[in-house]
């Protein structure tokens, strides 16, 4: 009855193009944005942040940026781990070369290096199609992480092979190093990610969003209605690998504060994205945080209730969660392929008809 | 001829040994995706459960005994007999056909006429899942495979071919196992070449391999068909798993040779069975001998763990399917 369009006149262009155009809808997400950003910092405790939120933030990243390329251009990659490995590599050699750098900027740079590295990798896409791509991507992948492991440039010739994170701080307040308060951590992601997940959102609806649709629908057709195949396929890799290289540089810089190539960024982490993509639901931006917020509770939710009410062996619950973990994946792709995003869809369909059924 | 050119020749020929390692896993995934055009990221993991199913059977393990023992709080491990090979490969095999069934019932069924990409990410699913499930049921340590094939150095080879080099040079080195796993397969290759050439069934296969309507049409029932493939394609992975378990153990890492088969597949195109044992045999000796010649030389080493994808990815830029695939007609 709250939740629909009617009696709601838009009397200008701008106002019936928003985002949200139901004011139901709108308000919800000013009011989630609020207390995102005011209440939720002085509530939540350590181990919420460090367990669940923080990598929920930085996932997400990763997932809109994976979701821009598979979920809206259509090209299926399996390099998302490499191309985080870049962003964080990225993000360590400038801090440790430029120490006065902001960190913003270093994330933002480091994003911008990995566009470069995607869009050469997603160069081979013009002639490699489906299955083909997500294969040749995994060249990336394995590439990237041998990369940073055999060349000691990159992580500035300590023993150890281990990059870590020096010390930064925004307006006097420390966002990365040990001394970071989990506040403001969580804080300096919400930035991050409001912002970038604002320009998604509007980057998909643009041009630019419609002509990877159209490439990815049929990139043939695409191709004779005049979309350039070339700059469109290479800017979704590049928008897309921004995004990936700033969640691995958040990932490394903000949330581990120390990584191993092989440990952090490997193969398993480029499943990891995909299956937020694919469980939150392809193409959409809200099912970027869905599979994302899914992907990142279950695990946390399942070894609470295994190993701490049940008291079983970890090993064994971590053996469950890869149980339960695919045969959701399976069971989503029958029950819903088209994720979460779809059920949001469905469930909104449903409540604005509400409290008649058709 | 000096000792280093025959020391090049030596790991030309394990890179052979190991592609035909890789051609076997990379045969599973031909055959489920020339029967039902689906690509079964789970091979891989298929093998890994196989092995893990095989030595299970032959140490008399109690399956799920860790999971009996955390919820009931007994203490079971064994049934305390040891089973012969010959009966525990059948055993395996009947696990695995079983699988065939349960995997077309529940999943299969459920996603006809969905897009290639969703059936992909279902089988990355199944693989996480079988991956979990194996290692419930059998627990997760690694296990010592054997199954009378014979291991180690071939003497022989060695000492007959020592008088070839100088001083420093002591005769060819290659494995028992390699070459057994070399004649396999090659009878493998053989036997379904002859399946499908010369049986009703194998003729089935590939009408569905043709068309999946045309052949519903003639009255071939696509269900069972599917239910034939992935059998075939688990007694493949059986034979991978045996292989592969014998040489390394069976442990998790088995389950990552599928990453390995997929710059093979992509070489050798993805319909064609000849392709998969090219494919291999070029992506073996290319990796060894880019390894032995520029990697450990000049790169650091290690190059083996991305030569492959990266020679499939430049070659695919100059020939889209593969070496023998079927040529990729596309139309709007």
């Amino acid at each position: 009855m709250i939740y629909r369009e009617a009696g709601d006149f838009k009397t200008s262009y701008a106002k019936d193009q928003q985002t949200f155009p139901i004011a139901f809808d709108r308000w919800g997400y000013f009011i989630t944005l609020a207390f995102a950003f005011l209440v939720v910092p002085f509530i939540i405790n350590d181990y919420w942040i460090n367990a669940v939120v923080l990598p929920f933030l930085i996932y997400a990243i990763a997932a809109i940026g994976l979701n821009i390329l598979t979920g809206y251009c259509g090209q299926v990659s399996l390099g998302s781990g490499g191309f985080m490995a870049v962003g964080a590599y990225a993000a360590y050699k400038l801090m440790t070369g430029f120490p006065d750098l902001n960190i913003v900027f270093v994330i933002f740079l480091s994003g911008g290096v990995t566009a470069l590295v995607g869009m050469l990798f997603g160069l081979p896409s013009l002639r490699i199609k489906g299955f083909y791509l997500a294969v040749a991507t995994l060249a990336a992948q394995f590439f990237l992480v041998w990369l940073f492991n055999k060349v000691p440039w990159f992580y500035n010739y300590s023993a150890s092979g281990q990059i870590s994170a020096p010390e930064r701080s925004i307006f006097g307040y420390a966002v990365t190093g040990a001394n970071a308060l989990p506040a403001v951590s969580y804080l300096f992601c919400l930035c991050f990610v409001v912002i970038l997940a604002w320009a998604a959102r509007n980057l998909t609806r643009g041009a630019n969003g419609r002509k990877w649709m159209a490439i990815r629908d049929m990139d043939i057709a695409a191709e004779i209605i005049g979309v350039n195949p070339l700059k469109t396929k290479l800017t979704a890799f590049g928008v897309s690998s921004f995004y990936i290289g700033i969640a691995g540089a958040m990932l490394f810089a903000v949330y581990l504060g120390a990584a191993e190539v092989g440990e952090a960024f490997g193969i398993s982490k480029s499943f990891l994205i995909l299956f937020m993509v694919i469980i939150g639901g392809l193409g959409s931006i809200f099912g970027s945080f869905a599979g994302a917020a899914f992907m990142v509770l279950m695990p946390v939710l399942l070894k609470n209730v295994m190993v701490g009410q049940l008291g079983w062996p970890t090993d064994m619950a971590a053996h469950f969660e890869f149980v339960i973990v695919g045969g959701l994946i399976v069971l989503f792709l029958i029950v819903e392929p088209h994720g979460l995003a779809q059920l949001w869809r469905l469930a909104k369909e449903k409540l604005r008809l509400w409290p008649f059924p058709h | 001829m000096s000792a280093n050119f025959y020391f090049g020749v030596e790991v030309f020929l394990n890179g052979l040994m190991a592609g035909v390692m890789y051609s076997l896993v990379a045969l599973g995934f031909v055959l489920i995706f020339k029967a039902s055009g689906i690509f079964n990221y789970a091979q891989g993991v298929m093998a890994l459960f196989a092995a893990l199913t095989l030595v299970g059977f032959q140490n008399g393990q109690i399956p799920f005994a860790h999971l009996i023992n955390a919820i009931f709080g007994t203490d079971l491990h064994h049934f305390g007999w040891h089973m012969p090979a010959f009966l525990a490969i059948l055993c395996a095999l009947g696990v695995m056909i079983l699988f065939a069934f349960l995997v077309e019932r529940y999943i299969l069924k459920h996603l006809v006429n969905q897009e290639p990409i969703i059936l992909f990410m279902a089988t990355i699913g199944l693989a996480y899942f079988m991956e979990g499930f194996g290692d419930l049921m059998w627990g997760s340590d690694i296990k010592k495979l054997d199954v009378g094939i014979p291991q180690g150095g071939n003497i022989w080879l060695e000492e007959n071919t020592a008088f070839l080099g100088g001083e420093d040079f002591y005769g060819f080195y290659l494995d028992n196992l390699d070459i057994w796993a070399t004649v396999l397969a090659a009878i493998l290759v053989t036997s379904l070449v002859l399946f499908s050439q010369y049986t009703k069934t194998g003729r089935a296969l590939r009408a569905v391999a043709d068309d999946h309507q045309a052949a519903l049409s003639v009255g071939i029932s696509l269900r069972s068909i599917w239910v034939i493939v992935w059998s075939i394609a688990g007694f493949v992975a059986l034979v991978a798993g045996i292989m592969w378990g014998s040489k390394s153990g069976v442990q998790f890492s088995l389950s990552l040779i599928a990453l390995k088969a997929l710059p093979v597949l992509m070489l050798g195109g993805f319909t064609s069975i000849p392709g998969a044992i090219i494919g291999g045999l070029i992506i073996g000796v290319g990796e060894k001998m880019f390894e032995f010649l520029i990697g450990a030389p000049f790169l650091g080493g290690a190059t083996e763990n991305w030569f492959a994808y990266m020679l499939a990815l430049l070659f695919l830029v100059f020939r889209p399917q593969g070496l023998f695939g079927e040529k990729i007609i596309e139309r709007v």
